[in-house]
């Protein structure tokens, strides 16, 4: 941790960045996102099991973009998300100083970027182990199961968009659940909307997941969304031999295709 | 008892399957008239909230059909619409709905017969499965209960 503050601080003080973005701790015990910019208060910045929120959502961020060069601190969820920004050019890389932090909690000097893409190339990636355990145990289900469970789910959710918000990859300025010429969603909490936007969230994101979990952290009512859009994330990866977040230059799954893509069900 | 008689949408791509559907009509092959076909410029413009709200709207079924791969006449649309289905499709299996309400297909301009077997069999696939009444139920949850109480 004092490797982090200190890291931080050089960075400040040189102007190398004008901001940087990190967890400290906040009130009952839990840790928040905190926005350094003045070097003698690096020493807030924390790093433990308790930072869990993906920091990536702010880099998008105008009032964020407006520092210019940003540092952030870059568990592994975090480097995956920026490289899914910069692909998608959503952040400049040349404006990004990715703060990595390895498994182990300690600090990874990356000089640039290219090296965040080296570090995540050698990681094996996939869903955390207690929710692809959960996904196994959904697909094992019969259809009528899986529906029982989501229409139960679902029905709860009231639409607050908590999990669009926490979602760095979520940034469009006009949502399609915004747009009412046509209305593609209903906008009352209703089971049909409720699972239309479901649906649009999870097909959205579909290849552009990386599995960080932060819209079923963000749900004030503990909907387990987030197995959703990590299912699809597998599902990408076995149909289309894509990850998301492992490369700067690679093309979302449904942004791109191949001539032989292989499907069993169209006629 | 008379039988149940589906309703059908067709999402048809323009320079494809909707030629193919007028062949079927010049050349005077019979088909099932359960199906309402839509014009769409190319399958690359089917999005799936057209389908859902399809259903939402009383469908039992869905046609999706477009150029057959390579001869999109935008080169790639229905390439990136064949992964999109592919992605649909598996979420629909995850959120256990049933994707067999959901025909794709592959009809050329040239392949009028092909069209006229894929809605028979697609009507018959829609009949067997019945009236697509978990959707409806979702659509009419809250008004029944709101009538009941007022």
């Amino acid at each position: 941790m004092d490797n982090l503050r200190q890291k931080a601080k050089e960075l400040l003080e040189s102007k190398t960045v004008n901001l940087v973005i990190g967890y400290e701790n906040g009130t009952n015990g839990k840790a928040r996102a905190v926005f350094i910019t003045d070097p003698e208060k690096t020493g807030k910045l924390i790093y433990d099991e308790r930072c869990k929120q993906n920091l990536a959502v702010y880099l998008n961020k105008h009032e964020v973009k407006h520092y210019g060069k940003i540092a952030i601190v870059a568990p592994l969820m975090v480097m995956r998300s920026i490289l899914v920004l910069v692909s998608e050019c959503q952040v400049k890389k040349e404006n990004i100083v990715a703060l990595g932090i390895g498994e182990d909690g300690s600090l990874l000097d990356f000089p640039s970027l290219e090296v965040v893409e080296k570090y995540v190339a050698k990681i094996p990636l996939g869903n955390p182990q207690s929710d692809q355990e959960i996904l196994d145990k959904l697909n094992a289900m019969t259809m009528e199961q899986r529906r029982a469970f989501w229409q139960n789910e679902l029905e709860r959710c009231f639409k607050c968009y908590a999990c669009r918000a926490a979602c760095p990859m979520c940034y469009c300025l006009r949502c399609t659940v915004e747009c009412n010429q046509p209305q593609w969603i209903s906008a009352p909490a209703h089971p049909l909307g409720n699972l239309e936007w479901h649906m649009l969230r999870t097909m959205h994101l579909t290849g552009r997941c990386v599995s960080c979990g932060d819209c079923g952290r963000a749900c004030p009512l503990n909907i387990p969304i987030h197995l959703l859009t990590m299912q699809q994330a597998e599902e990408a990866f076995h149909m289309f031999g894509v990850r998301a977040g492992t490369s700067m230059k690679a093309e979302s799954a449904l942004s791109t295709y191949k001539p032989d893509d292989k499907e069993n069900f169209i006629l | 008892m008379e039988q149940f008689e589906p309703k059908l949408v067709a999402f048809v791509c323009n320079w494809c399957t909707y030629a193919g559907a007028d062949l079927t009509g010049t050349s005077r092959i019979k088909y099932a008239t359960n199906v309402r076909i839509i014009r769409f410029p190319c399958t690359g413009r089917i999005d799936f909230m057209l389908i859902s709200k399809a259903f939402a709207n009383g469908a039992d079924g869905v046609i999706v059909s477009g150029c057959h791969p390579n001869d999109c006449h935008y080169t790639s649309g229905n390439f990136h619409a064949r992964r999109r289905w592919m992605s649909f499709n598996a979420m629909l299996t995850f959120m256990g709905i049933d994707p067999d309400r959901i025909i794709f297909s592959w009809v050329s301009a040239a392949e009028g017969a092909k069209w006229a077997d894929v809605v028979n069999q697609s009507v018959e696939q829609i009949r067997k499965l019945g009236p697509f009444t978990e959707y409806q139920k979702l659509v009419q949850s809250g008004i029944e209960e709101e009538n009941f109480n007022g």
